[in-house]
């Protein structure tokens, strides 16, 4: 059996009184494309600083790439890229200088350099490789905290809210070149705001609420078993209150409904039959990660 | 914890590429972290010897210019020491991107020698730039060289290692800045850079023993004269009991994570 990039066995994080973590197990394999969902304070980012080997867990293991994090943190840490979520960086230096010596850190010579400047590239860095980290804008320092975790070539990326404030050009051409690193053989683990990434990038995702996983398959299972449809309806006057239960949001006289079998259609049309209700449009569609999200850890959707 | 067995010169290019980004980014500002001491230093040795240079002699046949010298430039090298590691660790840790070291295979004991060589490379850097320049104004004698580096280089790793352990408290500029002027200036003032402790009365002799700037300052000069207030044994004795102290507890600040990992 290969060994997973990720092996996480019952951990415990506690801030005082606060449990920020409860018991996760959690095992990600070489190659996968994995997203980490959850609400604010689910704990996405203390189990990722628990990866990262910034956080101690209060109890339990951690490793990557058959490395423990704590015992055999050189090795882990070798193994790891991570972009971290606030925007930071030094002042002193520009990009192709702060990649080098990011590749140093990690023991990377000269003989890394090519591989840098493929990074520069592939990030669209190449005119800004001699700025100044502080003279780059928002959307190209977010580049260069991409390249930082990409310096040393890491197996496993580890990417938190990469997209937080970036512009759609930035995102395609991120993750046209994440791809390309997943398609290469690394692993890329997830964490985003923007649910429909997670959808269209994410081989399995796990949804985290408070300190626990709820729910943990492939994005494909996750949207059959829960998801259901959408039913989207245009009405000349209000919902009949029979209906309400299914209503997920409506406004301006357009409702939709969420169902969890087809077969309700039926049931919604004689009803609106009975309440003698035009329809003036009608859609149906599946619903998207973002319904599974909602329907698994409520109200309170959104990144940490 | 485990060590990895990794070709022993990959593991210090880690080092070493933190010991040179280090040295780079006071370099890059040499202005304000070298020129910039070197001036005051300048300053007060244009000040202090107009004043008193008709007045004072402290040790018999060394004129009081040429006694205040070596103390102004251990001053500036201890001080620039501090400075050196406790801003970098301050800044990187307010700024955020102390991150990018603490991702990073480096052991603890790794980033205490890449920080602290850097801040001793800076403090003989500013040391060596004020004996240069002092020159122009006096001739000095170097009776001990060894004794001069040694001290010299002794000093910078003890306020070096110093400047980690506020570095890793601190957490605002504002910390930093209460260490700076609350320790490190009145001890250094009331060292001996500028006169003898055996011209302070006996209460003030005694209390001067208790400050290891004193040492370092006593024995410095000593290396200059062939004259101190005290041994040199004495003095590198004390010099290396403190900077060993410090050192352990800088490394047991770093390996157990102390504010910079959680």
């Amino acid at each position: 059996m290969t060994i997973p990039a990720i092996h996480i066995e019952q951990v415990h994080k506690h801030f005082g009184a606060l449990r920020a973590l409860n018991g996760i197990n959690l095992t990600i394999n070489q190659g996968e494309f994995f997203g980490l969902l959850g609400p604010n304070g689910a704990g996405k980012s203390t189990l990722i600083n628990i990866l990262a080997g910034l956080l101690k867990p209060t109890q339990g293991k951690v490793s990557v790439m058959g490395h423990d994090v704590v015992n055999d943190y050189q090795a882990a840490r070798l193994s790891l890229g991570v972009v971290p979520q606030e925007l930071v960086f030094d002042p002193f230096f520009n990009v192709r200088e702060m990649l080098r010596f990011q590749a140093g850190y990690f023991g990377r010579g000269r003989e890394n350099d090519a591989w840098v400047d493929e990074v520069i590239e592939n990030l669209g860095l190449t005119d800004k490789a001699h700025t100044n980290m502080r003279k780059l804008s928002g959307g190209m320092k977010r580049r260069a905290l991409i390249a930082q975790a990409l310096a040393h070539k890491p197996p496993v990326i580890v990417l938190d809210e990469p997209t937080a404030g970036v512009d759609v050009e930035l995102r395609q051409m991120m993750w046209g070149f994440i791809k390309k690193l997943n398609a290469d053989g690394h692993t890329i683990i997830l964490t985003t705001h923007y649910l429909e990434e997670a959808e269209t990038l994410c081989e399995r995702v796990a949804m985290m609420k408070q300190g626990e996983i709820v729910a943990l398959d492939t994005t494909a299972n996750l949207l059959n078993k829960l998801a259901g449809k959408n039913l989207r309806l245009k009405l000349a006057a209000a919902l009949p209150t029979t209906l309400l239960p299914l209503l997920k949001s409506g406004e301006n006289g357009v409702y939709t409904l969420a169902l969890t079998e087809l077969n309700q259609v039926e049931y919604v049309m004689s009803e609106l039959r009975k309440a003698k209700l035009n329809i003036e449009d009608m859609q149906l569609f599946e619903a998207d990660l973002e319904d599974v999200f909602m329907s698994l850890v409520g109200g309170n959707a959104g990144g940490e | 914890m485990k060590q990895i067995n990794r070709p022993l010169e990959q593991s210090w290019r880690g080092t070493y590429t933190l010991f040179k980004k280090e040295v780079l980014r006071f370099w890059r500002v040499a202005f304000q972290t070298v020129a910039s001491p070197v001036l005051t230093a300048l300053l007060y040795l244009l000040i202090f010897s107009h004043v008193l240079e008709a007045h004072v002699e402290v040790y018999k046949g060394v004129p009081y210019t040429a006694f205040l010298i070596p103390g102004l430039i251990m001053m500036s090298l201890l001080q620039n020491a501090f400075a050196n590691s406790s801003s970098s660790l301050v800044q990187s840790k307010v700024m955020g991107n102390i991150i990018f070291i603490l991702l990073t295979p480096l052991t603890y004991l790794q980033f205490f020698i890449a920080f602290l060589a850097a801040a001793i490379v800076r403090a003989l850097m500013v040391g060596l730039s004020i004996y240069l320049v002092a020159l122009w104004f006096v001739d000095l004698p170097l009776v001990h060289p060894l004794w001069i580096f040694a001290f010299a280089f002794l000093g910078g790793a003890l306020l070096g290692t110093f400047g980690i352990i506020a570095g890793i408290w601190a957490d605002k500029f504002d910390q930093m800045a209460a260490f700076q002027n609350f320790v490190i200036m009145p001890l250094t003032f009331l060292s001996g850079v500028f006169y003898s402790i055996h011209s302070l009365p006996p209460f003030w002799q005694t209390v001067s023993k208790f400050n290891p700037f004193f040492y370092m300052i006593d024995g410095f000069r000593y290396g200059f004269f062939g004259k101190g207030d005290i041994s040199p044994w004495i003095s590198i004795s004390v010099v290396a009991a403190f900077l060993f102290g410090l050192a352990w507890l800088a490394l047991k600040m770093l390996k157990s994570g102390y504010r910079l990992r959680g």
